[in-house]
């Protein structure tokens, strides 16, 4: 269960979000400039919100007005950037493990199998980031942000820098995390395709407001029920 | 000719003694402090940038005489640290060190700095969401990333307290055996009447380490790039 109930002023451009939803995969759709990369970053803890409460499972990650912000790396919230961020000067080994380092968590060999298998990534473990293709890159990225364990994954368009073959190669695996990883999602996406595919509920926004809310059925070129 | 003597020895071994000992010491501060300007907004932070550089533009003669007069035995800092700690700068190699480290800090700090700010910010925050509080993220993706900058700060450092003179001579003078180092012995040489050949020998020497320096570092910022972005 996820709570968002924030403003930020970010230069001329303000936002202005409220929602709560529950599904496995939150789509938040909107064009490029929505505020939902920002909105995403505030559920991170990566950008704080002027005013507002966010909330995950209950627990309470930002209160402005009680003052209380939790930092990113107490939230257990787990974020796939569009960009995948590997760390350069370690190998893929090295960077699937950082997150459980990081948490003092047991080592898993059985989650460790689960995952790679699930993403397809266990022959690439001793390669360096710099030697993957993109598709390959964000595989590797989904890997690493599951296996920190988190209790809600962020995904910024995970796919928004792939060409359209290698999205063909990564949506399935996006599928297969939803159903098999037991982790609730939210995905940020302007694509409604890929939205309709993914997403349990829709947010939607439009210069940084909640436009619609509700099931896929919301997205656009979809005919509404009768 | 290439016959060195033991007290070209002596002041050999001194000053790579003395280089030494500053670089190490002046490292983890310029770390710390490369980092304060290079990731940290505060109140100040100009003037610790300029007060940084000050060693770079002031007179040698000058900060040599500022720190006999903070830290020599009467000095503010120097006869407290005496008095409490038994730790005596004036006319030991330790001052020679310590002038060495301050006049050098400049050069070390700089390149640190610069390939601090050069780490992507980005892996920096994707650190913090897998989990790593920010004195981990330092030392797990920022330093790392960075350390081809801390090896060529570190070398500029040593090559630069290697050649120190002015301010050493000042604070410590130029006592054979205790602050006599490849700079001042040169310096004593050539104002002796036959001291030529054995100042070219010693010029020689500074050279040779310097060039040594140089090279070493280029090989060190060869491997950790190639370590850092090999694939």
């Amino acid at each position: 269960m996820l709570r968002v109930e924030v403003s930020r002023q970010l230069g001329e451009f303000s936002i202005e979000a409220s929602f709560a939803s529950e599904g496995r995969v939150t789509g938040l759709f909107g064009a490029s400039g929505a505020g939902k990369t920002s909105l995403i970053n505030m559920i991170a803890g990566l950008l704080r919100p002027d005013r507002g409460i966010i909330a995950v499972d209950g627990e309470v990650l930002d209160d402005t007005a009680a003052g209380l912000h939790i930092p990113p790396h107490r939230r257990r919230i787990g974020y796939v950037f569009q960009d995948a961020r590997l760390f350069p000067h370690l190998d893929i080994r090295e960077n699937l493990d950082y997150g459980r380092r990081m948490n003092r968590l047991a080592e898993d060999s059985a989650q460790n199998k689960r995952v790679t298998d699930l993403l397809d990534i266990g022959g690439l473990l001793d390669r360096r980031p710099g030697r993957l293709s993109g598709g390959e890159r964000q595989r590797v990225a989904l890997g690493r942000a599951l296996l920190a364990q988190p209790r809600l994954l962020l995904l910024d368009e995970p796919m928004g820098s792939l060409d359209e073959e290698r999205k063909v190669e990564i949506l399935p695996y996006l599928v297969r995390l939803r159903d098999e990883a037991n982790v609730p999602m939210v995905y940020v996406s302007h694509d409604a395709g890929e939205m309709r595919q993914l997403a349990t509920q829709v947010v939607m926004l439009r210069r940084g407001r909640v436009v619609a809310f509700g099931g896929p059925e919301v997205l656009p070129g979809t005919t509404l029920p009768a | 000719m290439f016959e060195i003597s033991p007290t070209e020895w002596t002041a050999i071994l001194l000053s790579l003694r003395v280089a030494a000992v500053a670089t190490l010491v002046a490292t983890p501060l310029g770390i710390a402090l490369a980092w304060l300007l290079a990731r940290r907004e505060f109140w100040g932070k100009s003037v610790l940038d300029a007060l940084v550089h000050l060693p770079l533009v002031l007179p040698p003669v000058v900060t040599g005489y500022l720190l006999l007069l903070t830290f020599g035995r009467r000095g503010l800092v120097g006869g407290w640290l005496a008095d409490h700690f038994g730790i005596v700068f004036a006319f030991r190699w330790t001052g020679a060190a310590l002038a060495c480290g301050i006049m050098s800090f400049p050069l070390l700090v700089r390149p640190i700095r610069l390939s601090i700010e050069a780490v992507d910010r980005r892996l920096e925050q994707a650190a913090g969401t897998l989990g790593a509080p920010p004195w981990r993220v330092f030392l797990t993706i920022t330093l790392p990333l960075a350390l081809p900058g801390v090896l060529a700060g570190m070398v500029l450092g040593f090559a630069k307290a290697i050649g120190e003179f002015g301010a050493t001579i000042t604070f410590v003078s130029n006592i054979p055996g205790e602050t006599q180092t490849i700079s001042s012995a040169i310096y004593s040489l050539i104002q002796t009447p036959d001291g030529d050949t054995a100042a070219l020998r010693l010029v020689v020497v500074s050279i040779v380490i310097a060039l040594a320096a140089l090279v070493g570092s280029e090989w060190f910022a060869r491997r950790a790039t190639k370590r850092l972005h090999g694939n």
